[in-house]
């Protein structure tokens, strides 16, 4: 850090040795006018052709740091500037991680919406489809049942381990619980595919193994830890008194927690719940390890292949037919609808969370 | 809390609160159980791959490890490119939601960077295939032209841009949010008393970060980034789509051979696998989930010992 002690001699006005207010926005604009003169030039001279709006934009920004920095440090000295600086770079990274959140959107919107749009998306599977037509449905029944299934087996049993965790555990089980919980979330995807793969193959002694509910399990493995964690979270959030005061009537633990403790924290449990859900439904690499893919619907989770969702539109872009196109818009098509189907999830979680949390604030 | 009470007075055992307490016993060690199973049958299908006849390996390829090693370079390289793009611009966005925005903001703003973590991956694939890398393979051209002496950028530059480059960008993308979000709550951890003496001692708001959130964070930072690196090892389809891989040793950045990772191999090739190809691509999934456990046991173990110490909690 510079010394502090070389005090700029002070004229005797509060605003003196500092930058008019707005000059940051002013220098902002400023620089991103020059930058959109600049690439303005080079359209109209014929040297590129046509306005590079992104390169308007990276240029602007660039300059921005620049002159702040130059005229901040010119005025305000050195301290200051990097201030001035540090903000600038900061607010930029927010920006930066917002682009590719944008155009994820933006282009599976716009190369989705032709073949979401056909009649046929919701309403057929793919069997016997080649070329442009069919739909889905083969494979959001799919992703329905084997998601479904697994939430079935995740629920129960997170809620249980985070209700363990809270109300009943203490010492070294409850510690090795919390902790293989964290690691567990970091398994990564395809190892818990892999998992229901070896486990089914053994168990039924076939080394070419597809069936859904092995899906579920391969997602359940996902699944329960995220769960617990968000569970404990919640259970954690009820006020010991409302435990006390039921105690204190005489009430037995198990029905203090059944009664008291998860009617109070439902919301938020739900909340988690729906998260997780979010989470697993767009896992992608484990379902294509052990349910497979196929083009035909099934209903059965316990035989057979089943296609699901994301991995229908992998298959889709993978293995392009003879008319390409209609092969990569059914791709996107399908990725819009899981993006809507994961935006609703998270959207209606937050609502739920937001109506039905406990106003704590008096 | 509860139970410390019931040490003089013990409370009449009822059948309902025997049943209740061990099933959630029983669900909590379930879980260890798990993943103790993960281990074991992966361990177990995997083993035929370990004394596999020669001629079950493709290429001129002899024995496992050196079928695995390729693979692993891949998956570290691509995974810490990944992170050195990642973390400077996380540390930012958390910095900015927890220290910069207005305070009714920032709530909003954590969840549209959450939102980036509820895409699915395959989504990341197709966006990286159609959009990244059209828009990037103009500047890989010009990278190549001008630092093509410099090993990593060094030629034939990729028609396409699917390489290992645009591949750590799309998983950057992919592990911002979880390096964000742990950055985020260390951040807003750092005790309030540290931040107003440093203001108060006439600190501009990035000395202030610098010398009090920063010092207080850094360990949240680097099991942060440790999480992150697990996501990037462990990510599958995005790779798989976006990467034209090839199972060698390549350091170049910006060519059409890319080392592929562990977790795209096994996605690309599983379905057609038979035999004892099956158990290889299963002992190589073996080898990804002992290396993300071990990193993600890591930073789980700094961010408890954190914990211990913070004085918020």
């Amino acid at each position: 850090m510079t010394s502090v002690t070389e005090a700029t001699p002070l004229t005797n006005s509060l605003t003196a040795g500092k930058l008019p207010r707005r000059s940051a926005l002013w220098v902002l604009l400023a620089s991103w006018a020059v930058s959109a003169a600049f690439f303005a030039m080079l359209y109209l001279s014929g040297t590129v052709d046509g306005f590079n709006l992104v390169g308007t934009a990276v240029l602007g920004t660039v300059l921005y740091c620049v002159a702040i920095y130059v005229l901040s440090r010119l005025v305000e000295g050195s301290r200051k500037a990097m201030d001035r600086l540090m903000t600038a770079l900061v607010t930029t990274a927010f920006v930066i991680a917002l682009l590719p959140l944008i155009s994820i959107i933006y282009t599976t919107v716009v190369n989705g919406l032709p073949a979401f749009l056909t009649p046929t998306f919701f309403t057929s599977s793919q069997r016997n489809v080649v070329g442009a037509g069919g739909g889905v449905l083969h494979a959001i029944t799919g992703t329905l049942m084997v998601t479904g299934v697994a939430t079935l087996i995740s629920v129960p049993i997170g809620l249980l381990a985070s209700i363990y965790l809270v109300e009943y555990g203490r010492g070294r089980l409850a510690r090795a619980i919390t902790f293989f919980v964290d690691v567990m979330t970091g398994i990564p995807s395809i190892v818990a595919g892999l998992f229901a793969f070896a486990l089914f193959a053994l168990l039924f002694n076939d080394p070419g193994i597809r069936f859904g509910f092995g899906g579920s399990i391969a997602l359940s493995v996902l699944m329960i830890p995220v769960v617990v964690r968000s569970s404990e979270e919640m259970l954690k959030l009820v006020p010991n008194e409302l435990r006390e005061a039921a105690f204190a009537l005489g009430v037995p633990k198990w029905l203090t927690i059944l009664k008291v403790v998860l009617p109070t924290s439902i919301a938020g449990i739900v909340t988690g719940v729906m998260l997780s859900i979010a989470r697993v439904i767009g896992e992608t690499a484990p379902l294509l390890i052990i349910a497979g893919f196929t083009s035909s619907m099934n209903y059965d989770l316990f035989s057979e292949r089943m296609m699901t969702l994301p991995v229908f539109v992998y298959t889709q872009y993978a293995n392009q037919g003879a008319d390409a196109q209609a092969y990569v818009d059914r791709a996107w098509a399908g990725a819009l609808t899981l993006i809507v189907i994961v935006m609703l999830l998270n959207g209606l979680a937050r609502l739920i969370a937001y109506w039905f949390s406990p106003k704590l604030g008096r | 809390m509860t139970t410390a009470a019931a040490t003089t007075i013990k409370a009449r055992q009822r059948p309902g609160d025997r049943i209740f307490s061990s099933a959630t016993v029983i669900a909590g060690s379930l879980i260890l159980a798990v993943l103790a199973a993960v281990a074991i049958f992966l361990l177990v299908e995997s083993l035929p791959a370990f004394v596999a006849d020669p001629a079950a390996f493709d290429g001129d390829t002899t024995n496992f490890w050196s079928y695995v090693g390729p693979l692993v370079f891949g998956t570290i390289y691509a995974a810490i490119l990944a992170l050195i793009m990642a973390v400077p611009v996380a540390i930012g966005i958390a910095l900015f939601i927890s220290h910069f925005a207005p305070r009714k903001l920032a709530q909003g703003l954590g969840y549209l960077i959450d939102l980036l973590a509820a895409v699915p991956s395959v989504v990341f694939g197709l966006w990286g295939i159609g959009v990244l890398a059209p828009l990037v393979q103009p500047f890989y051209t010009t990278l190549v032209d001008w630092f093509g002496w410099f090993t990593p950028f060094a030629g034939p530059v990729s028609g396409t841009g699917r390489t290992i480059f645009t591949v750590a960008i799309v998983l950057a993308v992919m592990i911002l949010p979880i390096i964000t979000a742990i950055c985020r709550e260390i951040f807003l951890q750092t005790p309030l008393l540290h931040e107003e003496a440093a203001l108060a001692l006439g600190a501009t708001r990035w000395e202030m970060i610098r010398m009090a959130v920063l010092p207080f964070g850094l360990p949240g930072i680097i099991s942060a980034s440790m999480l992150g690196l697990g996501r990037a090892l462990g990510e599958t389809m995005a790779v798989a789509m976006v990467l034209s891989p090839s199972r060698e040793v390549i350091f170049q950045l910006l060519t059409s051979q890319n080392s592929t990772t562990i977790a795209a191999n096994i996605a690309l090739n599983f379905p057609e696998a038979h035999g004892v190809g099956v158990n290889i691509l299963l002992a190589t999934g073996l080898m990804l989930f002992v290396v993300t456990l071990l990193v993600n046991m890591l930073a789980r173990a700094i961010i408890n010992s954190r914990k211990a110490f913070s004085g918020a909690n």
